[in-house]
């Protein structure tokens, strides 16, 4: 069997578990499972341009998802009216001089001589730097987290648009669409921080310097509630999709629904669904054709020298360190505009719900799976992994019945094994994630 | 007065859960860099290994309570320790069997050896979960405290109270005991000689006829002792929960690579930097400052540097200074 054929059949069979479940669960159960397999095909893309591109090992992609789902705040929400006049502004002057301070105290580190002055300089710099900025920035946050504590709190989105229209009826926003690029920017300022850092130094240490940022990103977001309301989340974000009940209200799409047969109600829920699969769709393409334009330019083939080789590759007078640099602020970029859409697709912010094994470890695995270094194997792990994790849980469920029909109904240990069904996935994971390491270790669709 | 009460202030809030919490990050450190140093590659299953071992250890603690055994003032964890260490070492000779040992033979890069934890980190994660679920359990047991704030200040006549707790008193004995023991083993018998010629010098150590099979056995049964050791005193220290032992994994391994990766008495320095710096940089100042400064100088707010949800970027700005200044730690590590 030629390998397009075989990758084709490969694809065949991750569609045909989509149509299963939509015949024998439910096509809403299918097209959600869908939606956020096509957003974790995105992450997987971006963790491939890092990994199977470059060979480098970013185990932070929770915070630049994280980065992303911020945009989608900032961007997509209402502004809060008076929070940028009440504290917005001082936060805003804070953050500029904290990152001033840096920079002074970076100058002063590279321009003067070593000696005591010089550590006596730096460390004046940055402390004084840091109490300027607190004093600052504690008034800021103070005054903008006074305003309307209970439903708002933070400095708000940018999008005037929404706010300006009357809310009595609710519309598909295309504004929030604003808030993908810009997610990819936030990521990308991130990644450039961090591989500044530490790449060009060995590889663990990389991977150790991205999951402690991605730590602090979480971090930040739970505790910051003047920028998206920390844990208190943010909610009921524009969508760039119309709302269910608005097309139910509408006389064309219910009569166009009764026409196919279809309740209105889920030919609404369908509707919506469908109209955020072709959007995740076009990103995926778009990014999926410029991951392949790159992968077979010469840049591409640079990138792999360097990964096979870095010795042989900076003999040849390539620049590994920026290289790496490039490609890692770009791979993050990606998993930042995924992120966004993310965000964008549940509505609302929720810090706590980002949990390290289902953002970074979860895409790592899906990445492996599928083939490192191969755009479509990492589109195929995807959708192929996500739909396990969606549908574990499930099956598990139904092998405890089998396993614990024998037990006695109400027993303690039966009762225990059906409540720990849910963690049946991460077990799960880890065994697909070692067997295809151990049999299979180029992934289902290979580089070539 | 004043300045006896700052420091008993000092000691009760800083100096103390510094002294437990860095002597929990070096043993789990010394784990971290043993497997860095012998196999090669960052654990990334350390953290959930530590879980692992402390769950079999409350489960046992489980058992003896309800068998009506106690080790009078001290906790019963304690009894059960050994009983977690020798569960804990057959699931990580397991786990190297079935996972690692393929890898080993093939001599695969360091860095699959990584991807391979993780997907072993997948598992244990979800063996723990799946055995005592997600949420707190407490099996501290035994005395509360060694000295009471109250005992104190009768004892002292001082207005503020310091209070040392059992665990922190047992953490820190039982560190000592297991970093003596450990250190004893590497620097005196054969096995641990072997071991670090191995980690030296691999290719040296073969021709001289090492057997690494037992070295790398040796390590994983020390690596394994040394995570049940840690969790359990974390554990009882604080409380235990499979998701806090995930998160250890960022300060633990900012640890063994501020003293150096593979560098044993680098992780145990990595440690002590790491604790007190988080504890410093996150405690309000306000309580210990208001006895030494002059009452007109006193703070109005609390003075804590950094809020302590935020004890991450603490070990990780650590770590950026430490890469960017001192790229092989302290004491100086293995740069592979």
């Amino acid at each position: 069997m030629s390998d397009s054929m075989k990758n084709t059949t490969l694809f065949g069979i991750v569609a045909l578990l989509f149509v299963m479940t939509g015949l024998l669960q439910s096509w809403n159960a299918s097209l959600s499972i869908l939606n956020m397999a096509l957003i974790s095909a995105i992450m997987a893309l971006g963790v491939n341009l890092q990994w199977g591109f470059a060979g480098l090992f970013n185990v932070g992609v929770m915070g630049f998802v994280a980065l992303g789902g911020l945009a989608a705040v900032l961007v997509g929400s209402e502004p809060v009216p008076g929070a940028w006049s009440a504290g917005g502004r001082s936060i805003l002057l804070a953050l500029v001089l904290g990152a001033a301070t840096i920079v002074a105290a970076v100058l002063a580190y590279s321009r003067m001589t070593p000696s005591r002055l010089r550590t006596l300089v730096v460390l004046g710099i940055l402390v004084a730097g840091f109490f300027l900025y607190r004093g600052i920035f504690d008034a800021g946050v103070e005054a903008v987290e006074a305003i309307n504590p209970a439903a708002q709190g933070n400095i708000g989105g940018l999008n005037w648009l929404a706010a300006a229209r009357d809310s009595e009826v609710q519309r598909a926003d295309l504004f929030i669409l604003l808030a993908w690029p810009v997610g990819g920017l936030l990521a990308a300022g991130a990644a450039w921080v961090i591989g500044k850092t530490a790449l060009g130094l060995r590889s663990d240490y990389l991977a150790i310097a991205t999951l402690g940022i991605a730590e602090i990103t979480i971090a930040v977001l739970k505790n910051e509630d003047w920028l998206a309301r920390g844990v208190k989340n943010v909610i009921g974000l524009p969508r760039p999709v119309p709302y269910e009940v608005t097309l139910q209200n509408s006389s064309g799409f219910s009569e166009t629904a009764i026409a196919l047969g279809l309740d209105p109600t889920t030919a609404s829920t369908l509707w919506v669904k469908l109209l955020y699969s072709g959007l995740f769709t076009a990103v995926l393409v778009v990014l999926l054709v410029l991951a392949q334009l790159a992968l077979k330019s010469p840049w591409g083939r640079m990138m792999r020298a360097i990964r096979d080789n870095e010795t042989a590759a900076e003999a040849m007078g390539k620049d590994v360190t920026a290289r790496h640099l490039q490609i890692f602020i770009l791979g993050s970029a990606v998993c930042g505009i995924a992120g966004a859409m993310m965000t964008t697709l549940d509505g609302q912010l929720t810090p706590g719900s980002y949990q390290p094994l289902r953002f970074t470890f979860l895409v790592w695995v899906m990445v492996i799976v599928g083939g490192s270094g191969n755009n479509f194997g990492s589109v195929l792990g995807a959708f192929l992994i996500w739909f396990l994790w969606v549908q574990v849980e499930p099956l598990g469920a139904l092998l405890m019945d089998t396993i614990t029909l024998g037990l006695e109904d109400g027993s303690d240990l039966k009762k225990h094994l059906l409540n720990s069904v849910a963690y049946m996935k991460f077990i799960t994971m880890g065994l697909v994630l070692l067997l295809v390491l151990r049999f299979s270790p180029r992934g289902l669709i290979p580089e070539k | 007065m004043d300045f006896l009460n700052a420091l008993v202030a000092l000691s009760n809030f800083v100096l103390i859960p510094a002294v437990a919490y860095g002597s929990q990050l070096a043993l789990g450190a010394l784990g971290v860099t043993l497997i860095y140093g012998i196999l090669r590659f960052s654990n990334f299953a350390h953290g959930d290994t530590m879980a692992f071992g402390t769950m079999l250890v409350v489960m046992i603690t489980w058992l003896f309570q309800s068998w009506g055994i106690s080790f009078g003032p001290l906790p019963t964890a304690l009894l059960a320790l050994p009983f977690g260490i020798l569960g804990c070492m057959a699931l990580v000779i397991g786990t190297d069997r079935v996972v690692y040992r393929f890898y080993r033979e093939q001599k695969a890069k360091p860095v699959i050896l990584v991807i391979v934890s993780m997907g072993v980190m997948f598992i244990m994660n979800g063996l723990v979960r799946f055995i005592i679920g997600p949420n707190d359990q407490r099996f501290a047991d035994g005395e509360r405290f060694i000295i009471s704030v109250r005992e104190f200040k009768q004892m002292t006549g001082l207005s503020e109270g310091l209070a040392i707790r059992t665990t922190q008193g047992i953490t820190v004995v039982t560190a000592i005991i297991v970093v003596a023991l450990l250190f004893w083993f590497l620097n005196k018998t054969r096995t641990g000689k072997s071991m670090r010629a191995y980690s030296d010098n691999e290719d040296l150590a073969l021709l001289s006829g090492i057997n690494p099979e037992r070295v790398v056995l040796y390590t994983w049964l020390i690596v394994a002792a040394l995570a049940t050791v840690a969790g359990t005193l974390y554990g009882l220290d604080k409380t235990f929960k499979p998701f806090v032992f995930f998160q250890l994994l960022l300060p633990i391994f900012a640890a063994a690579i501020v003293g150096g990766l593979g560098s044993p008495l680098g992780a145990i320095a990595g440690g002590f930097v790491i604790a007190f710096s988080e504890v410093t940089i996150t405690y309000a100042w306000k309580k210990v400052l208001k006895y030494l400064l002059p009452e007109n100088l006193e703070p109005s707010s609390l003075v804590q540097l950094l809020s302590t949800d935020y004890k991450f970027a603490v070990s990780f700005a650590i770590l950026v200074v430490v890469l960017l200044f001192k790229p092989t730690g302290l004491f100086k590590g293995k740069a592979v």
